[in-house]
């Protein structure tokens, strides 16, 4: 009956509801895809789900929402993710 | 229909068998432990297929019925005095998620000094938290406030958490005869919970109670608040329902006891009402006019029931088993403000602590209120404290 004035203290995630969260990164993680053993801890570890699981287990990076906090980076075993600073020669 | 005798917590128990309640989670403390040391061993005899959370604290144990609820379980838990306060966080929690639960209160004072008789002070402490607050006055009603707490709960006007009060061993402790329903009348009536108003589930991600925009917030605690006032209809229905059920049927929100053609009435709630009654009966007798409204729902609260009934009484006494330390007794403050202070009204503080308020008591204070009332025509006392 009034269940349309049911407000509940809950919401659904849905990408980019903060808005395009890639442009708050200062390093950006680029892969090695050669030297990536495609063991997916960058995909469990990433705290914002923008590492991409492809078919083969391979990964990518969703730039458009990655912050770039690089936990990526450090938890890959084999470091083949470096973090690339996204301006050159800044400060 | 089977006819057994129960103490309150083991009626309590009963009820929570009869509801199928999936997971119960609750901590030993007096005078709740026997509630739920009899689900223990019913989960362990089979005889209700519950998971049984065994938990380090309160605070805990309405946790972990919390996550239950939350994940589409219908549960329970139970406590009294300070398991009650020590679980305070979560209480606030569980309403304003809006999560269909039932809590059994067995009411009782909290310490210094250490007490462990009936008081009313730990269910009222949680009156502004947003759950349906019931207070029984024998086992039969007990047992019945128990099954109707689920219903009025897990109905889509409310989706609130259900308190069911108790008075501690003046009901949880004493042994009282309790038709019991049969299981299938009671499966008929109350059917396995729905996944609403909604289930957390794996594969669907959803974020409970994360910050929101501060108006948002605000419209959340408007859409509690008008839930309540639903349930005030919803417990009414349920009332009637009940009745259809079982015969038994109490009047919803309050009970009016000989009120029709009383000039004086008792406003009361718990086990002394049975006291209170018994006055108004003795009183009668004599020739003076009383009557009792019993309180059963704290929240929502009977505002407009009283008034329709109490509005044009000569004078009303409000008997609290609790104080708002520097107001005087919770009951007596929402009394007068339904009655806008028109009769006279008289709030008396008494049994805390579990003193004895026997009918002989009740039959002294109402005489000498109505004497008052009649040699001075108008009388107003916010808190007499009786006996001190």
């Amino acid at each position: 009956m009034e269940e349309d004035h049911l407000v509940l203290p809950l919401s659904r995630p849905a990408p980019g509801a903060m808005g395009k969260t890639g442009t708050w990164r200062n390093y950006k993680p680029v892969i090695d895809q050669g030297k990536c053993i495609k063991c997916l801890l960058c995909w469990l570890y990433c705290p914002e789900a923008t590492i991409i699981r492809h078919e083969d287990n391979s990964v990518s990076v969703d730039y458009e929402y990655c912050k770039g906090c690089g936990i990526c980076a450090n938890e890959c075993p084999v470091k083949a993710i470096e973090m690339v600073p996204e301006v050159q020669g800044g400060a | 229909m089977p006819r057994k005798i129960l103490t309150g917590n083991h009626t309590v128990a009963e009820a929570v068998k009869l509801a199928r309640v999936q997971v119960i989670a609750a901590y030993p403390i007096t005078p709740q432990t026997t509630i739920v040391e009899k689900l223990a061993e019913m989960v362990e005899h089979g005889e209700i297929e519950a998971k049984m959370i065994r938990v380090e604290s309160e605070h805990s144990a309405l946790a972990a019925v919390y996550g239950a609820a939350a994940g589409g379980a219908r549960a329970f838990t139970a406590t009294s005095s300070h398991g009650l306060l020590y679980m305070h966080e979560v209480v606030w929690w569980a309403a304003a998620s809006r999560l269909p639960l039932v809590m059994a209160v067995v009411t009782r004072a909290i310490g210094p000094p250490w007490n462990i008789h009936v008081s009313h002070e730990d269910i009222m402490d949680q009156r502004d938290t947003g759950w349906i607050i019931s207070m029984a006055e024998d086992n039969q009603e007990v047992l019945d406030l128990v099954l109707q707490a689920f219903r009025i709960s897990e109905d889509e006007r409310v989706y609130l958490p259900a308190m069911v009060g108790l008075d501690g061993f003046l009901l949880s402790h004493t042994a009282m005869p309790v038709d019991v329903p049969e299981q299938e009348v009671v499966d008929s009536w109350l059917p396995p919970r729905l996944p609403r108003p909604y289930v957390i589930e794996p594969g669907s991600g959803v974020i409970m109670g994360n910050i929101p925009p501060d108006e948002a917030f605000y419209r959340m605690r408007h859409s509690m608040q008008r839930a309540m006032y639903n349930a005030k209809r919803v417990i009414e229905e349920v009332d009637e329902e009940y009745y259809k059920m079982t015969g038994r049927r109490y009047g919803g929100l309050v009970e009016f006891y000989r009120c029709d053609d009383a000039k004086y009435v008792v406003v009361l709630m718990g086990t002394w009402a049975g006291n209170a009654k018994e006055a108004a009966d003795r009183l009668r007798e004599r020739g003076i006019p009383v009557g009792v409204a019993r309180i059963r729902y704290v929240r929502p609260f009977p505002r407009e029931r009283l008034r329709e009934k109490l509005l044009g009484m000569k004078g009303v006494m409000v008997f609290d088993r609790s104080v708002s330390m520097g107001r005087g007794g919770p009951l007596h403050a929402e009394v007068v403000e339904a009655l806008e202070a028109k009769p006279s009204i008289m709030g008396v503080v008494a049994g805390v602590g579990g003193v004895d308020v026997g009918v002989r008591d009740f039959e002294k204070l109402v005489e000498d209120f109505v004497k008052k009332v009649e040699e001075e025509g108008r009388v107003y006392v916010n808190d007499y404290w009786y006996g001190v």
